[in-house]
């Protein structure tokens, strides 16, 4: 087991005291022995960790496919502590999932954008919906460009303006004079090539976080495009996933396109360099998207449905950025069920947290993970709180 | 109907029971192959009514498709769904036609067998794999090559113009083409191997040649069954999803060229039904699944017409 957050908790003064109580114990329990010695007694409100029960429970979710391996990780090594406790997630899309929820088909539903009010008028009717965060994810731009003396561009820079450019159709070269602006070091190389997009040709919440940026960078993008998971392109071909764009973008000389974080590295092309709200030129990483969420903490909404972090402040935060979520009713109509989902969620938030950058996740920041953890005691069944 | 001479001759003494069985039997499973169209085609309409109520007929010549503003048009979509299977029905059609002349009326047996078995053997093969192949093997191929040469020698039409991209309308046909090709070229082979051979053997002792054997005698009287052999590649080439989705560039609009990239109604929906809003996005992907029903069945519809049509002037009754 790697770095325990509830032990870094410890530098965090924001962190309430109930919290910590709650979860005090958790912090030196071994995973592989949590039911035998959780047991925290500090504080009033204070109950031992949330166990699942002894029986046999399957569970089953559905939803987002960027989290997809993070959880297919999670659901292993929770079922390899609890072997009673069976956990199936079908990675079939966020809008899929939402709809699972939405109809009672599945126990848990996940989504890469947090829901709509729409979408949360359609539930069925006195029922409330929780969000979880799970990870968070960044969304970089691949690119395949030869220089003008054959070798390929590495390292190039845009900002802002320039993405919204090449994405609105505006720029249309790749020696426009606006993109030297921001590569002095490569202006001499970039080539007279024609800008190719890849955007994606299914709805998916990577183009939701992406559009999102653009339409808050640029007000051209905001009038004529909008945000959302399917947005009207005004130039580009699409693809369909994340690795259709990366097939199309490494087919063709002079391709741009936009993938999850983890899809820029499996294609070995080279990502862009984006300017952040301080001005700085990052490339893509886990640690500049946690960054972005941390900056923006004390904003992190009440229902916790946060729209993606673009433009966070700080030196080392990655612009585009956007959490993931795991959906549950508050209410939860079997006690079993109910038991192993907080359970399940209370180790995704604790241990499950430390697996998440060896796989390319981004963890959450320490204060929405102790939010998180506390809106599990929000889960009851039968009227009764799961975890008091 | 039924002969009073018929149960004397058969029934020894038994019920006609089994008789009663097997028939109805047969009924209601053959009504029930027509009730789930119809069914099908009862709930596509009831949830796809909803993008008709409130776009109309626009929702079919519209040409936006924009979830974030709730305007939805399927024009595009219509266009590259009857674009992809012309082309590769352009393409097929004589292909698969004179292959299976070939087959059945010139080519010695040791010579058609394992020909016949490498033809049906293209129909085995998985379309995502045909997709894979097209996006790194074909496309690339026929950007440099047939594009680049039809864009240079006809590129002055404007149907023939643009870029080459090597993905595309056209390299979505090509791959329909190779996919329905099995199809025609089976069925086609059955139905002139079919032809009687008094037919042949009459022309060749008029003192015809093996050309006018096959133009005069074999292929006029295999015609309505080459042509249903041919709406069954279209009912394919329409239908088909995953290898055109690969390669079509799924471009959300019009095509201006053959070579431009283009959508196709059942690209469209595979790719963006599961991450759909339930209401209008929803309602009008039905919507589109409803048009592509219409399209495939108006289509046959047409091709019976004309089969009858040409059976008709021939004297040899519907096929």
């Amino acid at each position: 087991m790697t770095i325990r957050m509830p032990i870094r908790t410890g530098t965090l003064a924001l962190a309430t005291m109930l919290i910590l109580g709650a979860c005090g114990s958790g912090a030196t329990t071994a995973p592989s022995q949590p039911a035998a010695t959780a047991g925290g007694t500090t504080g009033p409100s204070a109950a031992p960790n949330p166990v699942p029960p002894t029986g046999n429970v399957t569970l089953t979710g559905a939803g987002a496919t960027f989290p997809g391996l993070l959880y297919q990780v999670w659901t292993e090594k929770f079922s390899a502590v609890y072997p009673n406790i069976q956990i199936n997630y079908q990675a079939i899309g966020s809008g899929g999932g939402i709809k699972g929820i939405t109809e009672q088909t599945v126990d848990f539903g996940a989504s890469d954008a947090a829901m709509k009010d729409s979408e949360i008028a359609a539930l069925p009717a006195g029922s409330k919906i929780l969000h979880v965060p799970t990870a968070l994810g960044a969304v970089v731009l691949i690119y395949n460009i030869k220089g003008k003396d054959g070798s390929a561009i590495k390292g190039l820079k845009l900002d802002a303006d320039n993405v919204a450019g090449i994405f609105l159709g505006t720029i249309t070269k790749w020696s426009d004079a606006k993109i030297a602006a921001n590569n002095a070091d490569l202006a001499a190389n970039l080539p007279d090539t024609a800008i190719l997009i890849v955007h994606r040709a299914d709805s998916s919440g990577t183009t939701n976080a992406f559009t999102t940026y653009l339409d808050t960078v640029s007000p051209d993008w905001h009038t004529k495009v909008g945000a959302g998971k399917e947005v009207n392109w005004p130039v580009g071909n699409g693809a369909p996933g994340n690795d259709g764009v990366s097939a199309g973008v490494k087919q063709t000389d002079g391709a741009v396109g936009y993938v999850e974080l983890e899809y820029a590295t499996v294609s070995g092309l080279s990502s862009a360099l984006i300017k952040n709200a301080a001005g700085k030129f990052v490339p893509g990483s886990v640690d500049g998207v946690t960054a972005a969420a941390e900056a923006i903490v004390d904003k992190f909404p009440a229902d916790f449905r946060q729209v993606p972090i673009i433009n966070g402040a700080g030196d080392t935060t990655y612009p585009i950025a956007a959490y993931t979520y795991i959906l549950a009713y508050v209410d939860q109509k079997d006690a079993d069920k109910g038991k192993s989902l907080v359970a399940f969620l209370y180790w995704a938030l604790t241990d499950g947290q430390g697996e998440e950058k060896a796989i390319g996740y981004a963890p959450l920041p320490q204060a929405v993970q102790q939010k998180a953890l506390a809106e599990l005691h929000r889960l009851t069944t039968g009227g009764a709180p799961i975890w008091p | 109907m039924t002969a009073p001479a018929e149960p004397s001759r058969f029934a020894r003494g038994t019920s006609r029971v089994p008789d009663l069985i097997f028939r109805s039997g047969t009924r209601i499973f053959a009504l029930v192959v027509v009730g789930l169209l119809i069914l099908l085609a009862i709930q596509l309409a009831v949830s796809g009514s909803q993008v008709f109520r409130t776009f109309g007929l626009s929702f079919i010549t519209g040409t936006t498709w924009d979830p974030v503003a709730g305007v939805y048009g399927a024009l595009p979509y219509i266009v590259g769904t009857l674009g992809a299977a012309l082309i590769a029905l352009i393409l097929a059609a004589p292909i698969g036609i004179l292959t299976a002349i070939f087959l059945s009326e010139l080519a010695p047996r040791r010579v058609a067998m394992p020909l016949t078995f490498a033809v049906e053997l293209l129909a085995a093969i998985p379309s995502v794999v045909y997709g894979l192949w097209g996006i790194f093997v074909l496309s690339p191929i026929l950007k440099g090559t047939v594009e680049a040469w039809m864009i240079g020698a006809f590129g002055w039409l404007p149907i023939f113009a643009g870029p080459p991209f090597g993905i595309g309308l056209f390299a979505a046909g090509v791959i329909l083409t190779i996919m329905i090709l099995p199809t025609i070229v089976s069925i086609s082979r059955e139905v002139i191997s079919s032809v009687p051979n008094n037919q042949r053997e009459a022309m060749l002792a008029l003192g015809a040649t093996r050309w006018e054997t096959v133009s005069k005698a074999v292929l006029p009287a295999a015609r309505s069954g080459i042509v249903g052999a041919i709406i069954l590649g279209l009912g394919r080439a329409l239908g088909e999803t995953m290898a055109v989705t690969m390669v079509i560039g799924n471009g959300e609009h019009i095509p201006s060229s053959v070579f431009d990239t283009a959508q196709t109604i059942a690209s469209k929906i595979a790719t963006t039904f599961s991450e759909a809003q339930i209401g209008l996005q929803t309602s009008a992907l039905i919507g589109l699944g409803l048009i592509l029903l219409v399209i495939t069945i108006g289509l046959n519809i047409i091709a019976r017409l004309l089969v009858w049509r040409a059976s008709g002037a021939l004297g040899d009754g519907p096929a």
